[in-house]
């Protein structure tokens, strides 16, 4: 039997509010909209290949989580800001730095939750997976870097959670 | 949450312009209602009146391939000419055509009627003969009928022998209003 996809204009119409609500959520009202039309563009470009018509919706949404994460990837990788001073989170670049070397679940969920202020439920989403695991990933990405960190001092240590900061403070 | 208009258009314009379509289609605005104008990347491949977008779409994506998405900038071209048509300021169409989905004989006979000039008929029987097949005037009836282009392929101007209109897959209406318009309806018996 043949698997006859819908027209894009139906699939595109019937989805791209959920991309949209689903990009806002990880990447913020203004990021979303080129993240939008990046989605939408690699969705056609593998529409006439897929071989399932059967939830185009999550293949969307997962689409878009990709896109999503190589966006906050693109943003670790550029420039730091010009304007350090206003810049609400100066540790963010030097974490990413850090993080460079964790497995790439745990890195992104740390980048993300440290160094983005994300919630556990969109880095779930970024990383297409769940809230629980996103928690996780970056509990134990967290303390993998504590413990290659040691003792040093580091303005990491301010993005990093309190507990085990004071102590460090207080050798 | 719904998407805005401007990102909207944004995206179907960029899906245009990176050439990733099948088929572009949009809506505009003429005399004789709303057509749906459709494009692929060899030329126009259908107008229809009265359309049922979703229906259209589903025609175009069987046709010519899934990637089927409304956009307005690809149908621009024929657009412009439709409008200079219905001003009376257009006697010819200078677009090209995508009939790949038409049969051979279909083709023949369409691409014979591009070349009826506005302002003047000819018959079921003309086309039939001039296409070397005397006998197949019925034939051409039914090739005018399903022309996946009217208007630019002007199948309103191909009328019975004794100037009857016959019948137009649009409404007879609108075959006499394209008739007057072109000043051929004079030599018609009506």
């Amino acid at each position: 039997m043949a698997l006859v996809v819908p027209p894009f204009e139906s699939f595109y119409e019937e989805h791209r509010d959920a991309v949209l609500a689903e990009l806002r959520r990880v990447l913020g009202r203004d990021r979303a909209e080129d993240a939008y039309q990046e989605t939408f563009l690699r969705a056609l470009r593998g529409y006439a290949k897929l071989r399932h018509t059967e939830n185009l919706r999550a293949w969307v949404l997962t689409i878009a989580r990709r896109v999503a994460v190589d966006q906050l990837r693109r943003r670790e990788a550029s420039p730091p800001d010009p304007q350090p001073a206003t810049d609400a989170r100066p540790a963010y670049a030097e974490l990413g730095e850090l993080a460079d070397d964790l497995p790439r679940k745990e890195r992104t969920a740390v980048v993300l939750r440290y160094g983005y202020d994300l919630s556990y439920a969109a880095i779930g989403a970024a990383l297409g997976s769940s809230e629980d695991a996103a928690r996780q990933a970056a509990s134990s990405g967290i303390r993998r870097l504590r413990h290659r960190l040691g003792g040093a001092a580091t303005k990491v240590g301010a993005a990093l959670p309190p507990q085990p900061m004071t102590k460090r403070r207080m050798q | 949450m719904t998407v805005s208009p401007t990102l909207d258009r944004r995206f179907r314009e960029a899906a245009a312009a990176a050439g990733l379509l099948d088929v572009a289609y949009d809506l505009t605005d003429s005399p004789i209602g709303t057509l749906l104008v459709a494009t692929t990347d060899r030329g126009l491949c259908r107008i229809s009146f009265d359309p049922q977008p979703d229906r259209e779409a589903e025609w175009l994506a069987e046709a010519f391939g899934v990637k089927v998405l409304r956009a307005a900038k690809p149908v621009d071209a024929a657009r412009r000419q439709l409008e200079e048509y219905f001003a009376g300021k257009r006697t010819r169409f200078e677009l090209p055509v995508d009939l790949r989905r038409s049969a051979p004989f279909s083709r023949e006979i369409l691409k014979r009627l591009a070349r009826v000039p506005h302002g003047e008929t000819t018959t079921y029987g003309a086309l039939a003969r001039a296409a070397g097949r005397p006998q197949a005037a019925r034939a051409v009836g039914t090739v005018m009928n399903r022309n996946p282009i009217p208007i630019v392929l002007p199948c309103h101007r191909v009328v019975g022998t004794n100037g009857s209109l016959v019948g137009y897959a649009g409404g007879l209406d609108r075959k006499e209003l394209l008739l007057k318009l072109e000043g051929a309806l004079d030599n018609t018996l009506l």
